[in-house]
């Protein structure tokens, strides 16, 4: 974290995501999945950000709305100084070079049908004016730098496992030399010995190549060993950033805490006190007035039912929003 | 020692591919489960895990498997029984709960009518006595509103109530062994905790023994008293859980311990396994492990190794012990 | 950059199976499915006939052998004459050419047509693709042999707008396959990837898109293919297609028909020929559809 610079690479301001469900008799939507409210985060040069949660807390779609696969309701996204939530496709493409993303589905993110070096030398094709040959060479280049061989590239996806085919997929977004890469859930769909491959090849390359990640994950294991600052969503909702230490040392959003408590240790010595949740997530739907984590807060008062939390600031790059940030459950 | 609840020797499980084909998924499998215990059944996916569990079930379909070996449940041996006496097995001495409760349930079948059809399939009790019956269940898995969850279709239960649901209609029976294959690896982790905490209420409760098939080491360090270790079809290694996770024995699952990531152990590298699992069609000889183990020797690639007890409670199928391993490192 | 690719490698030093290439796969399944290669070996016949057809007959298929008039199956005329004492079997020989060029050329125009608009309406969607689907619904109202002879009716009889009947009574079912495989595919990931690569509209679904299709065409086609014979023959057969003089299959049967009674090699032959060819394109395209679908794998 040495060279981190001042000015953030990546900045979301106050984006929302609404999605119609439900149709009247007249098509108009009546009710709306609120995926993503105002959320706000700064991602700096070569650091790791990490956005942990559950499913259907929002993560996903606030990576979507960054890489504009979605467009965000409300809000800005600033990428290397430039606002692009708003830019026209045409000229948001060519952006697209710089932030590549990798996906979860080290099955469903690969065309079946198109041979392992075209996948990886597609983005080339797309965005620069390298000559087939040269576009050949670099890719069969980077399956050695995932660490697999160059003679791989004549063969078909179907031909390799699934970690091989994830390293498959993080040589493509490698390949237009990206400044920041967003990895959607990059190892949950891989068993246990190859994800920490996969997460030690992702921690290599990011010193190979001075890469910023954007690390969305529901595991907050893998969290921990590979972020430098780590957001917590609920519904929707950014609950808790702050620095990996600080995070997992001193959480101090009662969900945050939660979540932690929950997390089964591989190691019988380490009897935790659970903090049992009760009840289970809201409906995205149907969000609770107020703080939206209230209807299963121990902590919660009426002043949660009614007052929405403003994020506090208690440390370096250190928020919460809680109405109570110095309480522990 | 508590009652033995199911015994597994020898167990070999083969599957049909093509026209004359047969790919082994399991091979010399064995192991018991005790009455009031948790046991773990770990390994990554295509180890074999889940292949075990449907052959004691026996929910494989005849025509395409071969199941060969001796499975004992409740004292009778099932692989002798016909499929009628299967049945009544089925839910009286054994149930099982899935991955994906979701899909376990019928959709288009109100809870309280599945309930009631688990219950009356073994017992006669009138429909006043299953309704009863099936309000009692679901208070006893944490359901906070049993009458209206009663009328409710799965799909308006999220997925944490449906794995409640089916662990209710598994215990429904009161079975003296429970399956559980991957029972909380759909859901999220605080939800995950609550099934946890019911399963080992469940146990403590009723004396349920319990086989938790899991690739989670978390949640065997969390609620098994005792694990049992595949890979690639066999049982590599078998140990109460802290001897497990304190001094594991196999090469694989030393491998297997240090690659999960762990909170509060912060690493810059996660120590790996290279490689991945065999493919069924194609398995190594020797020791299935060898292609992938940093100790491996010639002899590992020529002898399947056997699982030796090497102390009480606790065996390992390697040929070499952890001094033997740790000389030939030493001499590289 | 070298400690990187040494670390890397090492973690995945894993070697591949042997590489098999997917047409080597496809043959290797398709080949076991006897029916569908039995089919695929009859079209084969067929097409060799369409092709050398005309220079094979026995005898010119026009021509008049007023000695033997509506002469039954003999060693001399095999599958027997027609009213005119033409051999029937090589008329049907000859006419293998002009049954099923019309039938593939039906079948290409039409499935040409049908897949533009089905890639239209599937990537486009919106008004494009409701406008598309609700011309396509107005057309299946009709039965299709109805509306090729609708259409013949108003641009009159003749090979030629034979062909276009048919073709254009393919369309609609075509635009609706294609546009549904446009769906499916749409909803795949790494469709998706490919927008987040960066990958314009029209190489997505041109690189992308457009290949996921392929399979339901290729099936579709062959399938159709039968059915074009049959309604090719059966607009022949009601007399708006070949004249009396033209050597077609549709339009020996429907000759045939006034013999019935006391000829009835007449018709037997030629609508054996028709059912075995439809049969054998079904055949084989049931086979072709369970060999690409990898469910049934």
């Amino acid at each position: 974290m040495s060279n981190v610079k001042s000015e953030p690479l990546l900045s979301v301001r106050h984006v929302s995501k609404r999605f119609p469900v439900g149709k009247s008799f007249f098509g108009r939507a009546n009710k709306f999945v609120h995926a993503v409210n105002d959320v706000s985060f700064d991602v700096m040069p070569g650091e790791t950000f990490s956005i942990v949660g559950e499913s259907g807390c929002g993560k996903s779609t606030t990576s979507r709305l960054i890489n504009r696969l979605i467009d965000p309701n409300e809000g800005e996204v600033y990428f290397d100084g430039q606002e692009i939530s708003k830019l026209p496709a045409k000229e948001f493409r060519p952006l697209r070079a710089k932030m590549q993303m990798v996906f979860q589905d080290p099955y469903g993110s690969l065309n079946p049908r198109m041979k392992v070096q075209d996948i990886i030398a597609e983005p080339l094709l797309v965005h620069t004016n390298l000559s087939a040959g040269e576009r050949l060479k670099r890719a069969q280049e980077l399956l050695g730098v995932v660490g697999l061989s160059p003679t791989h590239g004549e063969r078909y996806p179907h031909e390799f496992s699934g970690g091989q085919r994830q390293r498959i997929g993080i040589a493509r977004a490698l390949s237009v030399n990206p400044k920041l890469i967003i990895a959607d859930e990059p190892v949950s769909a891989l068993d246990v010995s190859i994800q920490a491959q996969v997460l030690n090849l992702l921690r290599d390359l990011q010193e190979e190549y001075d890469l910023t990640y954007l690390f969305i994950s529901h595991d907050l294991a893998v969290v921990e060993m590979i972020s430098d600052v780590v957001a917590v969503m609920y519904l929707g909702h950014i609950v808790e950033i702050a620095p990996n230490e600080e995070l997992y040392g001193h959480p101090s959003h009662p969900y945050t805490q939660a979540l932690l408590s929950a997390v089964p240790v591989p190691d019988p010595d380490v009897k935790k006190e659970h903090i049992l949740l009760q009840g289970d997530l809201p409906s995205p739907t149907n969000i609770p007035a107020g703080c939206p984590f209230h209807t299963r807060c121990p902590l919660a008062t009426e002043k949660c039912k009614t007052e929405t939390p403003k994020p506090h600031t208690v440390g370096e790059r250190h928020t919460v929003t809680c109405h109570y940030p110095e309480k522990t459950v | 020692m508590a009652e033995t609840l199911l015994e597994v020797k020898d167990l070999t499980t083969q599957f049909k591919r093509g026209k004359k084909d047969w790919i082994t998924a399991v091979s010399g499998v064995s192991f018991q489960v005790r009455a009031g215990e948790i046991v773990g059944l770990v390994g990554e996916s295509g180890c074999g895990k889940s292949v075990t569990s449907l052959s004691v079930m026996r929910l494989h379909s005849k025509d395409t498997t071969r199941i060969s070996g001796d499975i004992v449940l409740g004292g009778k041996h099932v692989l002798d029984l016909s499929d009628k006496e299967m049945q009544s097995m089925r839910g009286n001495d054994v149930s099982m709960i899935f991955q994906e409760p979701m899909s376990a349930l019928d959709p288009i079948m109100r809870i309280g009518d599945q309930l009631a059809e688990a219950i009356t399939l073994h017992t006669d009790l009138s429909k006043d006595e299953v309704h009863k019956r099936s309000v009692a269940m679901l208070k006893s898995v944490g359901i906070p509103e049993p009458e209206m969850t009663l009328k409710n279709y799965p799909h308006e239960l999220s997925g944490g109530m449906c794995q409640r649901v089916m662990i209710a209609m598994a215990m429904s029976c009161e079975p003296k062994l429970l399956i559980a294959d991957e029972p909380t690896t759909a859901l999220d982790v605080t939800i995950q905790a609550q099934i946890l905490a019911l399963m080992e209420q469940i146990r403590r409760e009723r004396n349920t023994g319990i086989l938790l098939i899991t690739h989670d080491l978390g949640v065997v360090a969390e609620i098994c008293s005792r694990v049992i270790v595949m890979y690639a079809g066999h049982v590599v290694e078998e140990a109460p859980v802290d001897e497990l996770f304190k001094h594991p024995q196999h090469p694989y699952t030393q491998g297997l311990i240090a690659s999960v990531p762990r909170l509060g152990r912060r690493v810059h590298r996660l120590p790996s396994i290279p490689g991945s699992v065999p493919d069924l069609a194609a398995m190594p000889d020797g020791c299935r492990f060898a292609p992938r183990c940093k100790y491996a020797q010639e002899e590992c690639r020529a002898t399947d190794p056997a699982l030796v007890k090497i102390a009480d409670d606790h065996t390992c199928s390697c040929l070499f012990s952890e001094k033997e391993r740790e000389e030939m490192l030493a001499h590289e | 950059m070298a400690d990187t690719k040494q670390a890397a490698a090492a973690v995945s030093g894993e070697e591949l199976p042997k590489a098999q290439s997917p047409v080597k796969q496809f043959v290797k399944k398709f080949l076991r499915r006897k029916t569908a290669v039995i089919g695929l070996l009859f079209i084969i016949f067929i097409l060799i006939i369409a092709v050398i057809g005309p220079h094979i007959t026995p005898y010119d298929p026009n021509e008049y052998d007023y000695g033997a008039i509506l002469a039954g199956p003999s060693a001399k005329h095999i599958w027997g004459t027609d009213e005119f004492g033409r051999d029937v079997f090589s008329r049907i020989v000859a006419g293998t050419q002009l049954s099923l060029g019309t039938a593939l050329t039906a079948s290409v125009l039409g499935t040409a047509v049908g897949v533009v608009l089905g890639l239209i309406a599937g990537f486009f969607g919106g008004l494009v693709d409701s406008f598309i689907m609700r011309v396509c619904d107005v057309m299946f109202a009709f039965p299709g042999i109805l509306l090729a002879i609708a259409i013949v009716a108003i641009i009159g009889p003749g090979i030629t707008n034979i062909m276009i009947g048919v073709a254009v009574f393919t369309v609609p079912s075509f635009a609706r396959i294609i546009r549904g495989a446009v769906l499916e595919v749409r909803g795949e990931l790494y469709v998706e990837v490919a927008q987040s690569i960066g990958c314009k509209p029209m190489r997505t679904m041109f690189v992308h898109i457009f290949p996921g299709t392929m399979q339901a065409l290729i099936v579709n086609f062959t399938m159709n293919v039968g059915g074009a014979i049959l309604s090719a023959s059966s607009l022949s057969f009601l007399g708006f297609g070949a004249s009396v003089t033209q050597a077609e299959w549709g339009a020996i049967l429907s000759q045939g028909r006034n013999y019935l009674a006391i000829a009835p090699h007449l018709v037997l032959f030629p609508g054996l020929v028709i059912f075995l060819t439809v049969l054998a394109f079904n055949l084989f395209g049931d086979g072709l559809r369970d060999t690409l679908d990898p469910k049934l794998n």
